[in-house]
């Protein structure tokens, strides 16, 4: 048994260069439950990161009392994290759960029948589009949903109602992965394998603190930097993130940098000629153009901007342009800073300059932040089309109307869809009226929240709300929906390297909750959305079916999924598309030689300026005549918008803790996963600390141009100069303890603990992903501190060590010793079954 | 040669221009890819006026001897609202259309007296002025439905 909460990747498993990466059976079961008496296992995935381990779900008397990874599975090979372990049943398995749709009568939220509910909401939905249109309706859903709801939300929003407003809270996480894949390689769709990190001989992290966003994932690299052959590890981060402490070179930028430095890196490469100038010739077009953007960004000029010596830059470089087979990936510290997709692009380019895409270890991952961002992205639940279609062309819109047996002139493509944050500005501004939220917060997610809280509570915004939990969207909701979720009913989804997964429905939801593919079947139903014959635009009975109309739409198309069907994917390991009937058997990676889905007929998309978004257009785009070679997209370094000054001095950034995830709606209800993290904090450096006379523990008050925080202060590892704060905190718990009864309304509680509360409204202009990672703050004491700050010791939030000369005299500093370390204690031991042994079947 | 007084008709275009994207950018912060994109590009056409000085200073610039027939003096302000927002956009567009031609005079001149130099910043500027006319344009296509058929 191991207390996964203080080893939170689990006992290390070394593996050598091209090894094959050793199975370990990770298993958690409820008190008093005997693995061997379970009455049956069901098939799943994990939905508590965007990593997408398998694993299965213990079934007794028909509750869910357990899970294991399943060993089989080409992602996690019997591993799971942390949050999987304690979090995924238990938090599905809460009193809070929703049971019975809400509806609001006289400003209160009250019980009612699903007929009654559902009645409300066609009922205000048909008299808009009466009188106002389809542009007075909006969606906005999740990274969280399976396939086959997405595709049903997708093809109700733009063959029923027929509004280009929908999006989904990947919008906030890996809008800039799809994007910086689109603009390079003309379609989105993930080059690398998770299997490149058993090859790579170098490891590149962008922003990307994997070992606490997909800490099987890190499992994984730990175990090769363990092993022989030990990989180069390279990282781009401002914390002393864990992977920053195994890194040969620790870039730690200065938040708002990272295109002068991405600029810098391609550079070097260009100067040293470490470029596989073949390749370059025959799949890509933009050298120029390219080489003449980052001329002027010399290491020493980048490395002033950032903060960092250039040296590290050059090495980077070396390490970069010198190893055979280099593996990068990317994630929020990218995503979710200035200049996004222009940074994510800077990755691609450097990986088209050496030649090195989908071979072995030489790979690309532009990293998903959740479970079935992927699907939602590939079935237009992000307001794109689906199948990866392109809007501009209207070969593909017809594509979708024949499909779909509509008139063309129904399906918007008008212009890119509308991102989330433009949703939310026209509910603002009053012409959206009607906004259905499924299975996202959006009340502690989105930037800014004092503003988001006023639009939610607009009394001429109807908004609907889907969730399994009463969130703090949900509160302010005129309707809620009771979801049933993960293990509660069927569906597939894909994670970053396109594999893909059956997740069965184990147990019966709780009450009269109902599988979210149900609500949107009912809704359509209820609509009378039909085709041109006149029969039911949607006339699925089930997941299954939903599953193959979207084969169907997927055929042809970069994420061909013709060849997968619900058999397959039962048993054995997930299967990665696209996945045609010859084989059936998937395709491991993309590009292999070096041919891009760019040509003009084919592509996603056209592509965008990269400083501001302008649409290239088919003209121009094709004018670059790409047919089939990448594109070297470029723009030169701007500043962040919101730059430290006089009443702002620090850098505001914002980020995850590996305990839990999102807004906590799930983890926030697991024992174990609450005891770790349990309440909100911020992190400075010593020397900040120091300079403004602030102790571990004291209480601050954080403040920036649009709200404040009052939070315990961790002093840590983050760079001078940048405060840090984990966004999960929102006020649903904010009454003290937790259980059924306890949750206070969150429009009662302070809202002074959500890191949003301070993030700017402003987004990269390519993949209008929020830039939640640069703001200007300031930070002051409120009251000394009676204990150390609620921050775990086991990740980038560990306790700094405190220089106690430095202390002024009288005065009593908790430093590290006094801070606890992180455990969780028998409560939080699992089992491991190294090499599958000694796990029973 | 009259090439001193299409200098001076850019030059000050770019200014206009310029000071129209301040304007949108402070009249409209409510939406922020208007408001910091529009400071970005009335940087560039800070810019612009910057590279053009080689050639002030080696062809002169001089006043049209004929009289502004088109008035194009920019946004004194900014209009409020979806369908303000539309307009003010549209008229930053006609602004940007009006450099992006009289670079393109400037260009045709430049071959014409094989100047180089010239013609190096004259491919730099207008290339970003296209750019601008492509954002715009692209900002507009996405707003107009909402702001022309159901915007209050």
């Amino acid at each position: 048994m191991v207390d996964r909460i203080a080893e939170i990747w689990g006992t290390r498993t070394p593996y050598g260069k091209d090894g094959q990466w050793p199975v370990r059976v990770d298993r958690k079961m409820a008190d008093g439950v005997d693995a061997d008496t379970v009455d049956r296992w069901f098939q799943s995935a994990c939905l508590l990161c965007s990593n997408g381990c398998a694993c299965d779900i213990a079934v007794k008397d028909g509750a869910m009392v357990g899970i294991r990874g399943r060993a089989d599975d080409r992602v996690n090979h019997g591993r799971l994290g942390p949050k999987g372990l304690f979090g995924s049943w238990q938090g599905m398995s809460h009193p809070d759960r929703l049971t019975s749709p809400l509806i609001r009568r006289n400003g209160k939220l009250q019980e009612c029948s699903w007929d009654e509910a559902m009645e409300r909401v066609v009922e205000r939905s048909r008299s808009l589009l009466t009188e106002k249109g389809p542009l007075s309706h909006g969606f906005y859903t999740s990274g969280q949903l399976f396939l086959e709801e997405y595709y049903a939300l997708a093809v109700i929003g733009k063959a029923g109602v027929g509004t280009p407003h929908m999006d989904g809270n990947t919008r906030l996480c890996t809008a800039t992965a799809a994007s910086s894949l689109k603009e390079s390689f003309g379609a989105d769709g993930q080059p690398g394998s998770y299997r490149d990190i058993d090859s790579c001989e170098a490891l590149f992290l962008f922003g990307h603190n994997m070992a606490e966003t997909q800490t099987v994932l890190w499992s994984r690299v730990l175990d090769r930097l363990a092993g022989p052959d030990r990989p180069a590890l390279v990282c781009v981060d401002p914390r002393d993130t864990d992977v920053a402490r195994h890194a040969d070179v620790h870039l730690a930028i200065n938040p708002g940098t990272n295109l002068a430095l991405m600029n810098s890196l391609v550079r070097e490469l260009l100067h040293n000629g470490w470029v596989d100038e073949d390749y370059v010739r025959a799949h890509t077009v933009g050298l120029e153009e390219l080489a003449s953007v980052v001329e002027q960004w010399t290491p020493e000029a980048a490395g002033s901007l950032c903060g960092v010596d250039p040296g590290l830059i050059r090495e980077a470089a070396r390490i970069f342009g010198t190893t055979d087979r280099v593996l990068s990936t990317v994630l929020q510290g990218f995503y979710q800073s200035s200049q996004a997709t222009a940074s994510a692009c800077q990755v691609n380019n450097l990986h088209l300059l050496r030649g090195m895409l989908g071979n072995p270890g030489r790979g690309l991952l532009q990293m998903n932040g959740q479970p079935t961002a992927q699907n939602n992205r590939e079935c237009g639940a992000d307001g794109d089309l689906p199948g990866f279609r392109n809007w501009a062309n209207p070969e593909h819109v017809q594509q979708l109307a024949s499909l779909w047996n509509v008139d063309p002139l129904v399906i918007p493509h008008w212009a890119d869809p509308t991102h989330a944050m433009q949703i939310f500005r026209y509910a603002e501004q009053g012409s959206v009226k009607f906004l259905w939220i499924s299975a996202t917060n959006p009340a502690v997610s989105l930037p800014q929240l004092s503003r988001i809280r006023n639009i939610l509570a607009k009394p001429e915004l109807f908004v609907v709300v889907q969730d399994l939990y009463l969130t703090e969207t949900a509160e302010v909701a005129d309707v809620v929906l009771p979801a049933a979720g993960w293990g509660e009913k069927t569906g597939t989804f894909t994670n970053v390297d396109r594999t893909v997964h059956l997740s069965d429905k184990a147990v019966e939801p709780p009450g009269e909750a109902r599988s979210d593919l149900d609500i949107f079947l009912d809704y359509s139903r209820r609509m009378g959305f039909t085709t041109l014959d006149g029969s039911p635009l949607l006339d699925w009975s089930g997941p299954e079916d939903a599953f193959e109309a979207w084969k169907e739409c997927s055929r042809g198309r970069p994420c061909d999924y013709t060849g997968i069907t619900y058999q397959l994917l039962r048993g054995g390991s997930g299967i990665q598309w696209p996945c045609t009937d010859s084989p059936p058997s998937g395709t491991e990676r993309l590009y292999s030689d070096g041919t891009f889905p760019t040509e003009p007929s084919y592509c996603e998309s056209y592509g965008h300026d990269l400083l501001t978004g302008a649409n290239v257009g088919p003209v121009a785009f094709k004018a670059m005549a790409p047919s089939g070679r990448a594109i070297l997209k470029a723009a030169d370094y701007s500043p962040p918008h919101e730059m430290p000054d006089e009443e702002y001095p620090l850098r505001y950034t914002t980020g995850r803790t590996a305990y839990q995830f999102h807004t906590r709606t799930k983890t926030g209800r697991s024992r174990q996963l609450r005891a770790a993290a349990p309440s909100a904090w911020v992190e400075m450096s010593v020397s900040d600390a120091e300079a403004a006379g602030l102790a571990e523990g004291d209480i601050v008050r954080v403040v920036s141009r649009r709200g404040e925080l009052q939070v315990p202060l961790r002093i840590g590892d983050v760079r001078a100069g940048t405060v840090f704060a984990p966004f999960h905190y929102g006020y649903w718990d904010a009454a003290a303890g937790l259980g059924a009864g306890s949750t206070v309304s969150a429009s009662s509680a302070p809202h002074t603990t959500a890191a949003n509360e301070l993030t700017i409204t402003e987004w990269d202009p390519v993949s209008k992903q929020p830039v939640f990672k640069n703001a200007a703050v300031r930070i002051e004491k409120i009251s000394d501190g009676d204990r150390p700050a609620p921050a775990p010791t086991t990740t980038a939030s560990r306790p700094a060590v405190v220089d106690h000369q430095a202390v002024p005299p009288g005065r009593a500093v908790p430093g590290e010793r006094a801070v606890p370390p992180t455990l969780g204690g028998a409560d939080a031991e699992a089992e491991e079954f190294i090499g599958g042994e000694g796990e029973p079947a | 040669m009259n090439l001193s007084v299409y200098l001076g008709l850019l030059h000050k275009a770019e200014q206009t221009l310029a000071d129209s994207f301040r304007q949108v950018a402070k009249g409209h912060g409510e939406e922020p890819d208007v408001h910091f994109l529009c400071q970005t590009l009335a940087k560039q056409c800070d810019e612009h006026q910057r590279a053009l000085q080689p050639l002030v200073d080696r062809y002169g610039e001089t006043p049209e001897a004929e009289p502004e027939r088109l008035h194009a003096e920019g946004l004194s302000e900014t209009r409020q609202g979806p369908v303000g927002l539309l307009r003010d956009l549209q008229d930053l567009y006609l602004l940007a259309s009006l450099v992006d031609i009289t670079w393109g005079m400037v260009k045709q001149a430049g071959q014409a007296l094989r100047d180089s130099e010239m013609l190096a910043v004259v491919d730099q500027c207008d290339k970003q002025t296209a750019v601008q006319l492509a954002w715009l344009q692209s900002r507009m296509r996405q707003a107009a439905p909402q702001a022309l058929l159901v915007a209050e």
